[in-house]
């Protein structure tokens, strides 16, 4: 067992856990969607990013391209939801809640083909 | 680059995930942590003025406590991520740091710019590996003469020798080994612009290494190699390797040349000179008995040229059984006058200094020059860097390996004729040479002659394709003559015409020019200048041919033929 690969696969599969328990629930319901969750999949999805970075397979590119996505898609939802809150000053109401957790739906995405990926490069690996 | 890209996002993973998660701890704490507004209502800190916050104080700017005062349980909180988030920074950025300071990554940077400028190159060039005495020798005279290089030497100081040198043009440098592929295809083996590779270390297995890897990877590709043993010559002549240079050999035929046909070496001597070389004069040594120091490769080619001269030679040498020297030889190296006189120096008619060491060489001749100065000198100089004291040893006649292979490389760069003439020469006699020293001498000043040659072809010579299109004739004579003056003739003298299979040696001055005629001419670089505007200025070749300076103008051409019409 290689501790990278581990903490490689624990750090993918952790990202898109945390964006899933991010993004079930209601789209419009604030309350169904919690900033702890969005900050927590923001920070493992970034860390993911980094863990990807300088591995030459085509795969591996693939792989950083997908979480390059989904760092993407969380800073915007997290970007959103400061506009809301202090800059125009329009409360989490229906529309700005909205557009958050779809975003974090798009980089969910990005995720689960970055899991996907993963799945399919072990189960092609051949000693 | 691709490569140090990656290497460089590698070696920042760690650091970068330190970074990352510890500032997702602080602003999580900062978060977590309850405060107070300034009302003294319960507050706690969102997400967005917690980034805020660390943001500013992990870069320790510090803009104070926001958006309210901070309460003491935040403030202990504050302490310990401010030294959180400096450790963290002082840790990525000595890594970006260290990370440059790397030697393998510098290679690696040295390495990517390198083969990034040979690729940019957009005209013919020459690789040279090894820039030892040769190679320095050779690039400069190619970069005098507007010839683009790229050198490659595993010495890193021969490389910032070639730095400091000041060329009139630039060019690249690698320091790195050239036995190996990458190397050389960094050196742009495969570039469509590359024409030759001249392998002139004076390590004949890195030689052979670089001929082979040219002819397996650009077959097309002119390999010149220099050989210093007969094994590795016959083994790269083996595969096809162009042109094989031995300066041994080489010096020790001319050598034997002196003896029979002094002016046919004064011939050689001249169209192998250095650039700008004083013109060398009219040698004859003096047949007699000969003592031979050092019975090497050097000494073994010498004493078998003076053998095929009839000469008798003495040899000395200090270890005799593993250089294989014949017997009669005397044991040492002929530094102390004990030896030399042993040879029978006092009658000897002269001597080769030949050993691997300058000094050992110098001090040969200063004794033996003691017990008998009327000795023709022959010294073997291996060092470029020993010139001045050479030069101040009065010495008669100095061979030095890396010129020998510059100026044999060069010229075969310079004019590929000259190898022909120079063979068809060797057939001729004396008299002949006799002739023909005394032409160049007639155009030659101080200075040895320059070496050119001409393809008469449409885009090399328009001028003179468009008069043979139009089925008039050209003469020699009529590129030869001055365009200032048609009265003189340029300071040239042509060697060499050869029209497909036909060599014409020193070709009459009358003779007509056909398309596909190449011709090797000597003389003086102004010369080289003037053929050079003939051939390519239309108006220039009919004033030489005709005597008539041809108006080019619309109305002076009508004018000019009004006038004739009108002086008929």
């Amino acid at each position: 067992m290689n501790l990278e690969k581990v903490l490689f696969a624990f750090f993918s599969v952790l990202a898109l856990t945390l964006n899933f328990g991010f993004f079930v629930g209601e789209l419009d319901d604030p309350i169904h969607h919690n900033a702890y969750e969005l900050f927590a999949a923001l920070i493992v999805s970034l860390i993911a990013t980094i863990m990807k970075f300088g591995d030459r397979a085509h795969i591996g590119a693939l792989l950083l391209a997908t979480s390059l996505v989904a760092d993407l898609q969380l800073i915007a939802a997290a970007m959103v939801w400061g506009t809301a809150l202090y800059i125009t000053h329009t409360d989490l109401t229906q529309g700005p809640i909205s557009s958050i957790v779809s975003l974090s739906g798009g980089a969910l995405l990005a995720n689960l083909i970055s899991v996907l990926l993963l799945v399919v490069e072990t189960a092609t690996f051949r000693r | 680059m691709q490569n140090i890209v990656f290497l460089m996002l590698r070696r920042m993973r760690l650091p970068l995930i330190v970074l990352i998660t510890t500032y997702a701890v602080s602003i999580l704490g900062l978060v977590l942590i309850p405060g107070q507004d300034d009302q003294g209502n319960p507050w706690r800190m969102d997400f967005f003025h917690a980034t805020y916050f660390v943001s500013f104080m992990g870069s320790t700017i510090g803009f104070g406590e926001i958006p309210y005062p901070f309460t003491d349980a935040q403030r202990m909180w504050t302490t310990f991520i401010i030294y959180a988030t400096v450790v963290a920074w002082l840790y990525a950025i000595g890594s970006i740091l260290s990370l440059i300071q790397d030697q393998g990554l510098r290679r690696a940077l040295a390495f990517s710019a390198f083969a990034r400028k040979v690729r940019r190159i957009q005209e013919p060039f020459h690789i040279v590996c090894g820039y030892g005495d040769a190679g320095a020798l050779l690039v400069r005279e190619l970069v005098g003469h507007g010839i683009h290089c790229v050198v490659v030497d595993a010495s890193q100081e021969r490389i910032l020798d070639l730095e400091v040198e000041d060329l009139p043009d630039y060019v690249p440098a690698l320091c790195g080994d050239a036995t190996e592929s990458d190397t050389l295809l960094a050196a742009g083996l495969k570039h469509p612009q590359c024409r030759s590779v001249l392998a002139l270390s004076s390590d004949d297995h890195v030689n052979l290494t670089v001929a082979i890897t040219t002819k397996l990877l650009a077959p097309d590709r002119v390999v010149t190699c220099r050989a210093e043993n007969k094994e590795s010559a016959a083994n790269m002549a083996s595969f096809g390797t162009d042109y094989i240079i031995d300066p041994y050999e080489a010096f020790a035929r001319r050598f034997g040349m002196m003896f029979h046909s002094p002016s046919m070496y004064l011939v050689w001597a001249w169209m192998t000179a250095v650039h700008n070389a004083p013109l060398p004069e009219f040698q004859k040594p003096p047949r007699g008995q000969w003592i031979l120091c050092g019975y090497g490769r050097f000494g073994k080619a010498v004493q078998r040229q003076l053998a095929a001269e009839g000469i008798d030679t003495r040899i000395v040498e200090a270890d005799i059984d593993t250089t294989g020297a014949p017997p009669g030889a005397i044991e040492g190296t002929g530094t102390e006058a004990g030896t030399l006189l042993q040879a029978g120096v006092d009658s000897a008619a002269g001597i080769v200094a030949g050993t691997d060491n300058d000094t050992n060489n110098l001090s040969i001749l200063m004794t033996a020059r003691d017990l008998n100065p009327a000795l023709f000198m022959v010294a073997r100089q291996n060092r470029s860097g020993n010139r001045a004291i050479f030069g101040a040893a009065r010495i008669d006649l100095i061979m030095h390996p890396g010129t020998i292979v510059a100026m044999r490389a060069l010229s075969l760069i310079l004019a590929p004729l000259l190898g022909d003439f120079l063979r068809l020469a060797r057939d001729q006699d004396e008299s002949w040479a006799n002739v023909l020293v005394s032409r160049v001498v007639g155009v030659m000043d101080e200075t040895a002659p320059e070496i050119w040659d001409i393809d008469i072809a449409p885009r090399q010579t328009p001028a003179v394709s468009v008069c043979l299109a139009a089925g008039e004739t050209v003469t020699l004579a009529d590129i030869c003559t001055d365009p200032r003056d048609r009265n003189y003739r340029l300071p040239c003298v042509p060697l060499l015409l050869k029209r497909e299979s036909t060599q014409i040696l020193l070709p009459d001055m009358d003779e007509a020019l056909r398309d596909g005629d190449r011709i090797l001419f000597c003389g003086r670089a102004d010369a080289f200048d003037h053929i050079h505007h003939l051939v390519h200025d239309q108006r220039a070749l009919y004033y030489a041919r005709t005597g008539i300076d041809r108006p080019t103008g619309a109305v002076w051409r009508w004018f000019a033929g009004h006038r004739t019409a009108t002086s008929r």
